[in-house]
């Protein structure tokens, strides 16, 4: 991958250009579906900018010091972070790549929800610190379920290029895989019944209690990112093999938004579950697809 | 310039995110402001969300006829909304103590201490009547801006109950 395409992926497509109005988009279907779903009608269709710009004019408390620096600072490098995963994803074909960069996009999937531990404790609010606390423990859940599902399948195929991945024929590993992934989204993206962190009800929204203004409108639009980037690696993972540019665009978007759909249904039918339930919820209930996914990785591999 | 100030105002009126404050109500109004937010009302339409969090909030919704045990917190979170910031007095309460007028548990009305932008009277208003509040607030929010008016300065708007 050279300078150029990596620039035009990283900004344009599936980048920055494309992903924040898709981002938008995205918060804006979740909260209609789920509107939807209780009979109501919901949002207008450009809520999610409404509210992003109307969060970029107002003021911030007053904030001074080390704290008050890393407090402006995590949202920034969250968005910043999202924005990158979404720009590794390998939607059009021949697009480019490197060896080793599904590494990579986990890595920096996994930076937001390690800014919102962050931005929690730094807030130094005790809500903020109840919500870390919850956040952390819920990653420490669902990952391993997450990691070892795409790694299976990667390992299945001898590599780590997001390409190589893309464009593997549908097998019963890759679709076992596909399946821990989506049961682990819901968490990674804080929706009902694993919206634990950022709970409004029971302890005022967790880590973001003490942001305000753009900073807020920050963590909104790294939720979005985190959305993109997540149900894109899902997309792209079920996407067949396209050679035609525009219409692995169009299926790449298509299969997001069904995702997204599927999710916010998913949230709104289901209550949030307490803390206890939903480890073991992790540990002993999908244990079983990774172990799955990892011996049936190891056997085609003894195999092959 | 101009245009992002025009772009501004019309998302602020767009997008009132609200914070409920309880100030010794009796709970009455504090259920229709919830049931503005249900699927009969739906106020979501016009971009209002509950907020957990005042820093969150751009309108403060305040019922309750003002005990003195809750001065304190309601200056607390009035500072803590972040401005531009509006306030509606939800209910008779906090517009006049209502039938507890001259108790000695009560420091009221709420315009002695925060300056309030819209009264929605009734006891409890009707929800139409509060998300009618809103609305109007999330214009007076749109048109302010940056300026803040000083306490008991504010010349505050009173919402018609519809028969």
């Amino acid at each position: 991958m050279n300078m150029t395409t990596a620039l035009a992926r990283l900004l344009i497509f599936p980048g920055i250009l494309f992903a924040v109005p898709a981002a938008w988009f995205f918060l804006w279907v979740e909260r209609k579906a789920v509107a939807l779903m209780q009979g109501r009608i919901g949002p207008p269709f450009m809520q999610p900018f409404y509210d992003f710009v109307k969060l970029l004019g107002k003021d911030t408390p007053p904030r001074s010091g080390i704290a008050g620096g890393l407090m402006r600072a995590w949202p920034l490098i969250a968005v910043s972070t999202a924005a990158g995963a979404v720009g590794l994803l390998p939607v059009l074909p021949a697009s480019g790549g490197f060896q080793g960069d599904l590494i990579l996009l986990l890595a920096l999937l996994e930076v937001p929800s390690i800014c919102i531990i962050a931005a929690g404790f730094s807030s130094r609010s005790l809500f903020g610190e109840i919500g870390s606390a919850r956040e952390a423990v819920l990653s420490v859940s669902y990952n391993v379920v997450f990691l070892l599902a795409i790694v299976s399948v990667a390992a299945s195929q001898h590599t780590f290029r997001l390409e190589a991945l893309a464009q593997m024929p549908p097998s019963p590993l890759l679709w076992l895989g596909i399946l821990a992934i989506l049961i682990c989204l819901p968490a990674k993206l804080h929706l009902n019944p694993f919206s634990l962190p950022n709970a409004e009800q029971e302890i005022y929204s967790g880590p973001m209690v003490e942001f305000a203004g753009p900073e807020l409108a920050m963590w909104e639009l790294s939720h979005g990112l985190e959305w993109v980037a997540a149900t894109g690696l899902v997309a792209t993972l079920i996407a067949p093999h396209i050679t035609l540019w525009w219409a692995a665009a169009i299926v790449f978007v298509a299969l997001s938004f069904g995702i997204v759909l599927l999710l916010s249904a998913i949230a709104a039918a289901t209550a949030r579950l307490a803390i206890d339930t939903t480890v073991r919820f992790y540990w002993q209930c999908t244990l079983i697809f990774a172990v799955l996914a990892v011996s049936s990785a190891l056997f085609m591999r003894l195999r092959s | 310039m101009k245009l992002w100030n025009r772009l501004m105002c019309y998302c602020r009126r767009r997008s009132p995110w609200i914070f409920h404050l309880n100030s010794g109500s009796c709970n009455g109004c504090d259920i229709e402001i919830v049931a503005g937010l249900t699927p009969r009302y739906d106020a979501e339409q016009l971009g209002v969300r509950l907020e957990g969090s005042p820093r969150h909030a751009d309108i403060l919704c305040v019922t309750g006829p003002i005990t003195k045990n809750a001065v304190r917190a309601i200056k607390t979170v009035y500072g803590q909304v972040c401005g531009p910031k509006a306030v509606v007095a939800i209910g008779s309460c906090p517009a006049t103590t209502n039938v507890f007028i001259d108790s000695r548990t009560l420091d009221g009305p709420l315009n002695k201490h925060i300056p309030v932008d819209v009264f929605v009277p009734g006891c409890p208003p009707r929800p139409d009547a509060i998300i009618q509040g809103i609305a109007k607030a999330a214009e007076i929010l749109a048109e302010r801006g940056k300026q803040q008016p000083a306490a008991a300065k504010a010349e505050p708007v009173a919402i018609e109950v519809q028969p």
